[in-house]
């Protein structure tokens, strides 16, 4: 790979999402031997830092960098000087200074990890940027990771009739994601009520309703994405009574995709709401698939960005 | 400039992996508890080769392996390669592991595939079978089975072209200049 930080999936092209894909196969083949470890990033040293919860992001990342046997350290929000007031530039050069160089930050403002960036080789110190999520801006990795899945279910991306439903406006996950599979080819659709559905998403090559029923019908991938309330600071709903109504799935909604279209969520699941028990459980759902090629994606990612460039 | 110099032929690369798939089944007295390992990219077809002579000679079937060493490189810092899917088909623990690989050269590329195997079990013993053996080693690793012993000069490279991945068999010698 020839790139020093991953931001975002805007500024990455489709042959270079094709070979960091494949990397990641041979990545998930890593995963399934008996003994997960492989000596690549011997002697890197990767910083989680997390300014926001996570679950899978951050035990990936970490499974990640651990599985290349590079050395990991994390720094989360509530028990790092960041609660004193550090700011994310003194944390990053903090933590450069005692050795690590690759960062994979987490943040609720939209542009932080691009000002990450732009800190390394400034102040002596030379480091990566993975974005682990910025704000409503991008999530790469995830987007990245969905691709994997879908391509390991239906084989080639181009062409998949591919439909994206919920909270659109909040979402970095679906803004990485309609970046990933435009860039693949995908026929994409976007569903949401009005408040969470913003008008620029139309300025792209996709189509966009408010119609649940009319988005899945014949779609060979649903991908729900979270009601995001901890960044709902005004009134986008009447309730999420009604949004569970209109844009939740359930058995009876997904008939209308595929028989064999898959269902895909990010995670975490607000059972109930953007989905029904019935179907997160159910055969066609691949949320756990999407979990386990989280981790040999964010492998393929370090791998590319920590190693040497390619003659 | 000059034609590159053919340092083999198809019928040379034929008689060489059959020779030296006899003499893999003599120094093991058989095959019964052998496993081919080919090493990627071109080291696959060629263990695939050798097993089809081993069927031919003995009428036995030996379990086929394919290793990417990618992830174990020792320059990793200087390049990264691309990894492939590596594929054992079965617990090496116990077994006699034949390595294969076209062209063994500085060793660098067998210590990284001894250190991979690793991960798959502890074989009774490793064996290394190539075809070109070119000189010039930079660590102590031999190999057991040679198509051809080749003297190269340290600029030359040893290009193995192989039928299934190239589209035809022979064994180049590239100078400098022809390396591009």
């Amino acid at each position: 790979m020839k790139r020093k930080h991953l931001l975002g999936l805007a500024d990455v092209s489709a042959t270079e999402i094709t070979q960091i894909l494949d990397t990641a196969e041979a990545m998930r083949e890593v995963l399934s031997r008996p003994i997960k470890k492989t000596p690549a990033l011997r002697g890197k040293s990767v910083c989680t830092l997390f300014f926001e919860p996570s679950t899978r992001t951050r035990a990936s990342f970490e499974m990640a960098a651990k599985t290349l046997s590079a050395d990991t350290s994390s720094l989360t929000v509530a028990t790092s000087s960041v609660s004193k007031g550090e700011t994310l530039k003194d944390t990053l050069l903090t933590m450069a200074a005692m050795g690590a160089g690759c960062f994979v930050i987490r943040h609720p403002s939209s542009g932080a990890c691009e000002l990450a960036a732009s800190f390394s080789q400034k102040f002596g110190y030379d480091f990566h940027i993975v974005n682990a999520g910025d704000g409503c801006h991008e999530h790469p990795t995830q987007g990245l990771l969905d691709l994997l899945t879908i391509r390991q279910h239906k084989g080639e991306i181009a062409g998949l009739k591919v439909t994206m439903i919920g909270d659109l406006l909040h979402s970095r996950v679906a803004r990485s994601n309609v970046h990933g599979l435009l860039k693949m080819g995908a026929d994409l659709t976007l569903c949401g009520p009005q408040t969470l559905l913003p008008p620029e998403f139309g300025l792209l090559d996709l189509k966009m309703t408010h119609d649940c029923d009319e988005a899945i019908e014949g779609a060979d991938v649903v991908m729900t994405l979270r009601l995001q309330n901890e960044r709902m600071n005004g009134v986008f709903l009447p309730s999420v009574r009604e949004f569970a109504a209109l844009y939740g799935i359930n058995a009876r909604r997904l008939k209308r995709a595929k028989s064999d279209a898959i269902l895909m969520h990010p995670g975490p699941i607000n059972r109930g709401v953007e989905i029904s028990d019935d179907v997160a459980d159910g055969g066609q759902s691949v949320i756990l698939n999407q979990v386990t090629n989280g981790v040999a994606v964010r492998m393929a990612v370090l791998y590319g960005l920590l190693g040497g460039e390619e003659n | 400039m000059s034609e590159p110099k053919k340092l083999m032929e198809a019928a040379d690369i034929a008689r060489a992996l059959k020779r030296v798939a006899h003499e893999i089944i003599e120094r093991n007295r058989g095959l019964d508890n052998v496993v081919l390992v080919g090493i990627r990219t071109r080291g696959v077809p060629l263990s695939a080769r050798i097993a089809s002579h081993f069927e031919a000679i003995e009428n036995q079937t030996v379990p086929l392996g394919a290793l990417d060493i990618a992830l174990h490189r020792d320059d990793f810092h200087l390049r990264a390669a691309p990894p492939q899917k590596t594929a054992i088909p079965c617990d090496i623990s116990g077994k006699v592991v034949i390595l294969v690989d076209d062209v063994l050269f500085t060793g660098r590329t067998i210590r990284a595939a001894l250190d991979a195997l690793n991960d798959f079990g502890r074989p009774a013993s490793v064996q290394l079978a190539v075809l070109v053996d070119r000189g010039h080693r930079e660590l102590p690793i031999r190999a057991d089975f040679v198509g051809k012993n080749a003297p190269t000069s340290h600029e030359e490279k040893v290009s193995v072209r192989l039928q299934e991945i190239d589209g035809e068999d022979e064994v180049l010698i590239l100078t400098a200049d022809e390396r591009g």
